[in-house]
C-alpha cells in the first residue's frame, strides 16, 4: 500500500511540476478548443493582426488581473479597482491638461493616488479590521465620486501626441508600448509569485493568515502592500485606457472589478485564496479576450455575449471544483 | 476472535457485514463485521488511519460503503446522506463541533426542522423542547442563549440534545473528550451512562485508552483498515490495547532522559503577565538540553502562556530572553529572530497549509536558508522538503499535500518546519493530540533529539504520563499562576494533580 502512494505521489509531483500552476490546466485546454474552434468557424479569427487587436484590447483587464491576483491569493478582494482606474485617469487628465503640468508628472501623481486609494483600502481591512468586500466597496464609491468631483463630471479630451501614441504605435509591426508594458509585467509578478520568498509568503498568508503569521511572515504589512499594488496597477490601467481612447472619463471602468474578478477565478484561482497564479489569470484573460473577440466575428448581440461570458464564468468554477472534489 | 456468522443475538440493534472502503487505489477498510447492540457503549480503537472515521462515517451516512451491508434494528440499512441516519435514529458527534456560533441553542438543536405553527417558527415550543433535553443532560443554560457563549464542553452538549431531540437510538461520539477537562469528561459519562439506560447505544472512538474501561462495555480494535480483535469486556489492560493497534508489543514509549549537566540557560521568563489575567506572574528558566513540561488542568493559562512566549499574542508585563538577550513582546517574527519556535496546538489552524504540498510547508518561514540567493527554485525547495523528510521520518513525499497525511505526519511536518529554522528554543503544544500510539512514540524521539542537540524544549501536554515521561523538570499552572517546579525524580501523577486541581 505504501508502495502505491508513493508512486501516485510521485506522479503528483511530476503532474505539478509541469502544471502551469494554481490549476490552471483546465482552463488552458479551454482557451485552445476556443481558438481552435473560432478559428473554424470564421475566416478572420485566425491572423496576426486579429490576435494583436485582442492583445490590445485585453491590455486594461490584463493589467487589473495581476493585482487582483495578489488580492485573490491572500483570500481578499478589491471591488474597487474599476472606480480607481477611473480616478487615476482624471488626476492625470486633470494635472495634465487642465492645470498644465509636465505629462511625465501628471502621470506620475495619478498612478500615486492609485496606489493611496489601495493603501487605504488595506489599512481599513487590517487596522479596522472590516471585511475586504466591505472596506473595497466603500473605495469603490469614495473612488468613483473624486473621480467626478474633479471636472464635475466633464470627460477631458485630447492627450500629447506621444502619450497616445504608446497604445497605437506598434513597435516592429507588432507590440505597442502598452501591450509590451502588460507582458513585461505579467512576466515579473510570475517570476515574482513562483520563485520570490515575499512571493510564495502570498500563498501561505491565503492558505492560513495565522500559519502564515506563527511563520514569521508579517501578514497586516503585506496585505496592505498587497492593495497598494493592486490599486497602482488599476492606476496603470487608466493610464492604459486614457492612451487607448485620446480622453478620460470619471464613468470609465464602470464594472471593470467584475472583468478583472472572473479573469482570475476563471484562470484557477481560488476566492478562498491560497490557489491560483499569474499563468492562470494571464488564460483566463485571454479566454474572456478571445471569447469576445471572437463572438463579435461572429455577429453575436452584446447581450448574448454576457449571457455567454456568464456561463463561461460558471462552467470554469464548476470543472474546477469537480475536479478538486474528485481529488479529495 | 470475529463473529462473522449472522448472531442470533436479539439485543443487536446494528449489524455491519463485509464492509469496505475503497479510495483507488487505497483501501481504508476491509471486510468489516461488527455488531452494536442496545444500550451499550462499543469502544472503536485504532491508530489514526485505521479505518475509525471511515467506518463511523459509513454508519452515519456521510460516507457510502464501497461493499458490504448494514442492518439497523432488523431492516437493511443504507443510508445516502447524513439526514437518512438521523432519521432513522444514528447520530455523529463530531470531534470539531459543528454548530452555528451566532444562533441560540434552541435553533442549533432544531436547524432544518425548526417547528412550525401557522406558517411561523413556533419560537416558544422550540425552547421548551430544547431545554427538556439540556435539562435531560444536566445542562443549566437558557435555550435562548447564543452558541458562541457557550464553554466547549457546553457546546457539545448542545450537539448531543440535537441528536436526542431527533430520538437518536444510537450516538457515534469521535474523540468527544479531547477538547475537555477532567469535570467535564466525568460529566460526559454520567450522561452516558443515563442515556445507556434508556436503551441508547454508543459507539465511542478515543485516543484516551484509560478511558476506555471507564465508559466501555465492549472494544473493538481496527488495524490498517481491518478489525483485529474485539473484546467482550472494556476491563483490558491498557498495554493489551495498545499492542492491538500498533500490532507489535509495546516495548518502551518514553526515550531516557538525558543528562543536562553544564547546559547553559537558554531561555529565562520573568513575571510574564498575559491578557485578561489568563497566566499571571510566571517566572522560569529552561537550561540548553533540557525537557521542560508544563503540566496543568484545561484552561490553567498554558497554551496562552507559551503562545505569548513565542510572541503569538500580546503580554501585559514581564520578559523573555533568550540567551540573556530580551525579546520583543507580541511579536511573532521577533521571537522567531531570537530563535524561539512553537508549534501549536491546533496543528489545522496554526500549524500546516492543508492545501500546500508538504515541501512548501516545510519551506514556509525557512526561505532565507532554501534561498539564500533571495531566488526560491522549486528543485532547491525539494531538496531542503527531501532532508527534513528523511531526518524526522515523515511518511510521505516532498509533492504530496498535507492534507493527505495522518495526523502524526502532519505533526511532523510542522515539527520540521520550525526545527529547520535551527531555533534555540523549542516549545511544543499538545505535541501529540489526535495522534495515535505508535507514531506518538516517534515525536518522543524527535523531542529528545531536539534536547540533545543543545535546545531547550518546552512541552505542554494534557497527557500527564507523557510531560512525565520526556520532562526533566515539570511546571505545574494552576488558574494562570506557577504553583511549582519539580523535578523529574519527585514528580508523579498525584504530586502533580495535587498542585494543579487545589
Amino acid at each position: 500500500m505504501m508502495a502505491v502512494t508513493s508512486e501516485t505521489a510521485r506522479v503528483e509531483t511530476k503532474r505539478r511540476r509541469f502544471s502551469l500552476g494554481g490549476g490552471a490546466t483546465g482552463p488552458f485546454i479551454g482557451l485552445i478548443a476556443m481558438c481552435i474552434f473560432l478559428s473554424l468557424a470564421t475566416d478572420t479569427f485566425f491572423s496576426v493582426r486579429n490576435f494583436l487587436n485582442v492583445m490590445d484590447q485585453v491590455t486594461v483587464i490584463g493589467v487589473m488581473a495581476i493585482g487582483m491576483t495578489l488580492v485573490i491569493l491572500i483570500g481578499g478582494i478589491d471591488l474597487s479597482v474599476g472606480s480607481v482606474l477611473a480616478l487615476s485617469a482624471m488626476v492625470m487628465g486633470f494635472l495634465g491638461n487642465t492645470i498644465g503640468l509636465p505629462f511625465g508628472v501628471a502621470i506620475l501623481a495619478a498612478l500615486l493616488a492609485a496606489a493611496l486609494c489601495g493603501t487605504v483600502s488595506g489599512l481599513m481591512i487590517t487596522q479596522l479590521n472590516m471585511p475586504p468586500f466591505i472596506a473595497t466597496l466603500a473605495m469603490m464609491s469614495i473612488a468613483r465620486g473624486i473621480a467626478s468631483i474633479i471636472t464635475d463630471g466633464e470627460q477631458i479630451v485630447g492627450f500629447p501626441d506621444w502619450f497616445s501614441n504608446l497604445a497605437i504605435i506598434r513597435y516592429g509591426g507588432f507590440l505597442s508600448a502598452t501591450v509590451a508594458t502588460m507582458i513585461v509585467l505579467a512576466f515579473a509578478f510570475w517570476v515574482f509569485l513562483r520563485f520570490r520568498p515575499a512571493g510564495r509568503a502570498l500563498y501561505a498568508i491565503g492558505g492560513s493568515p495565522e500559519v502564515a503569521r506563527l511563520a514569521g511572515i508579517r501578514v497586516k504589512a503585506v496585505t496592505v502592500r498587497v492593495y497598494m499594488v493592486s490599486g497602482l496597477l488599476a492606476g496603470l490601467a487608466g493610464v492604459i485606457l486614457s492612451a487607448r481612447l485620446d480622453s478620460a472619463q470619471p464613468s470609465s471602468g464602470l464594472g471593470y472589478e467584475l472583468d478583472t474578478i472572473a479573469a482570475v477565478v476563471i484562470g484557477g484561482a481560488s476566492l478562498a485564496g491560497g490557489v491560483g497564479g499569474i499563468a492562470g489569470t494571464a488564460v483566463g484573460v485571454l479566454i474572456i479576450g478571445f471569447l469576445r473577440n471572437g463572438l463579435n466575428l461572429l455577429h453575436v448581440s452584446p447581450f448574448v455575449q454576457q449571457v455567454v461570458i456568464g456561463v463561461v464564468i460558471a462552467l470554469a468554477v464548476a470543472a474546477d471544483t469537480l475536479r478538486s472534489r474528485r481529488r479529495h | 476472535m470475529t463473529v462473522s456468522s449472522p448472531s442470533p443475538d436479539r439485543d443487536v440493534v446494528l449489524q455491519l457485514r463485509g464492509i469496505g472502503k475503497t479510495y483507488e487505489p487505497v483501501t481504508v477498510l476491509r471486510n468489516l463485521d461488527l455488531d452494536v447492540r442496545r444500550g451499550e457503549v462499543l469502544a472503536l480503537l485504532g491508530e489514526n488511519g485505521a479505518g475509525k472515521s471511515t467506518a463511523s462515517s459509513i454508519i452515519a451516512g456521510l460516507v457510502r460503503p464501497t461493499v458490504g451491508t448494514m442492518t439497523w434494528q432488523g431492516a437493511p440499512y443504507a443510508p445516502a446522506s447524513p439526514a437518512d441516519a438521523l432519521s432513522a435514529g444514528i447520530g455523529l458527534i463530531h470531534q470539531e463541533m459543528r454548530l452555528l456560533p451566532d444562533l441560540s441553542i434552541a435553533e442549533n438543536v432544531f436547524v432544518g426542522r425548526l417547528p412550525v405553527a401557522g406558517g411561523r417558527v413556533d419560537r416558544a415550543q422550540m425552547e421548551r423542547r430544547a431545554a427538556q433535553q439540556l435539562h435531560r443532560l444536566g445542562l443549566d443554560v437558557s435555550p435562548s442563549m447564543l452558541v458562541r457563549e457557550l464553554r466547549v464542553a457546553a457546546q457539545q452538549q448542545v450537539e448531543i440534545a440535537k441528536a436526542l431531540t431527533l430520538k437518536a437510538r444510537l450516538l457515534i461520539f469521535d474523540e468527544p473528550t479531547a477538547a475537555l477537562g477532567g469535570d467535564e469528561t466525568d460529566r460526559l459519562f454520567e450522561q452516558i451512562a443515563s442515556l445507556k439506560a434508556e436503551g441508547v447505544s454508543f459507539i465511542y472512538i478515543s485516543h484516551r485508552l484509560d478511558e476506555i474501561a471507564l465508559i466501555a462495555d465492549r472494544v473493538a480494535v481496527l488495524r490498517d483498515g481491518e478489525l483485529v480483535a474485539t473484546h467482550e469486556t472494556a476491563q483490558v489492560p491498557v498495554k493489551r490495547l495498545v499492542e492491538d493497534m500498533v500490532g507489535r508489543p509495546l516495548d518502551r514509549m518514553f526515550p531516557a532522559i538525558q543528562s543536562i549537566e553544564g547546559g547553559a540557560t537558554r531561555i529565562e521568563v520573568e513575571g510574564l503577565t498575559g491578557v485578561d489575567g489568563a497566566f499571571s506572574d510566571v517566572s522560569f528558566a529552561v537550561r540548553a538540553g533540557e525537557v521542560f513540561g508544563i503540566a496543568g488542568i484545561v484552561g490553567a493559562g498554558r497554551t496562552e502562556l507559551v503562545r505569548a512566549i513565542a510572541g503569538a499574542d500580546p503580554v501585559v508585563s514581564g520578559t523573555v530572553k533568550v540567551d540573556g538577550v530580551p525579546v520583543h513582546p507580541g511579536d511573532p517574527r521577533a521571537a522567531l529572530d531570537q530563535g524561539i519556535v512553537l508549534v501549536p496546538e491546533d496543528r489545522k489552524a496554526q500549524g500546516v497549509l492543508l492545501d500546500h504540498t508538504i515541501a512548501d510547508n516545510i519551506a514556509l518561514g525557512n526561505y532565507p536558508r532554501v534561498a539564500p540567493s533571495g531566488w526560491v527554485r522549486p528543485a532547491a525547495v525539494e531538496r531542503f522538503a527531501e532532508a527534513a523528510i528523511k531526518r524526522f521520518g515523515i511518511k510521505g513525499r516532498g509533492g504530496q499535500l498535507a492534507r493527505q497525511l495522518s495526523g502524526g505526519n502532519q505533526q511532523k511536518v510542522v515539527i520540521a518546519k520550525s526545527i529547520s529554522r535551527q531555533p534555540r528554543v523549542v516549545i511544543l503544544d499538545e505535541p501529540t493530540r489526535g495522534i495515535d500510539v505508535g507514531a506518538r512514540a516517534a515525536i518522543y524521539d524527535v523531542i529528545a533529539e531536539l534536547a540533545r542537540e543543545g535546545l531547550a524544549v518546552i512541552v505542554v501536554s494534557s497527557d500527564l504520563d507523557e510531560v512525565l515521561g520526556l520532562s526533566h523538570r515539570i511546571m505545574v499552572l494552576n488558574r494562570g499562576r506557577n504553583r511549582g517546579i519539580l523535578g523529574h525524580e519527585a514528580a508523579g501523577r498525584i504530586e502533580v494533580m495535587e498542585l494543579a486541581t487545589t
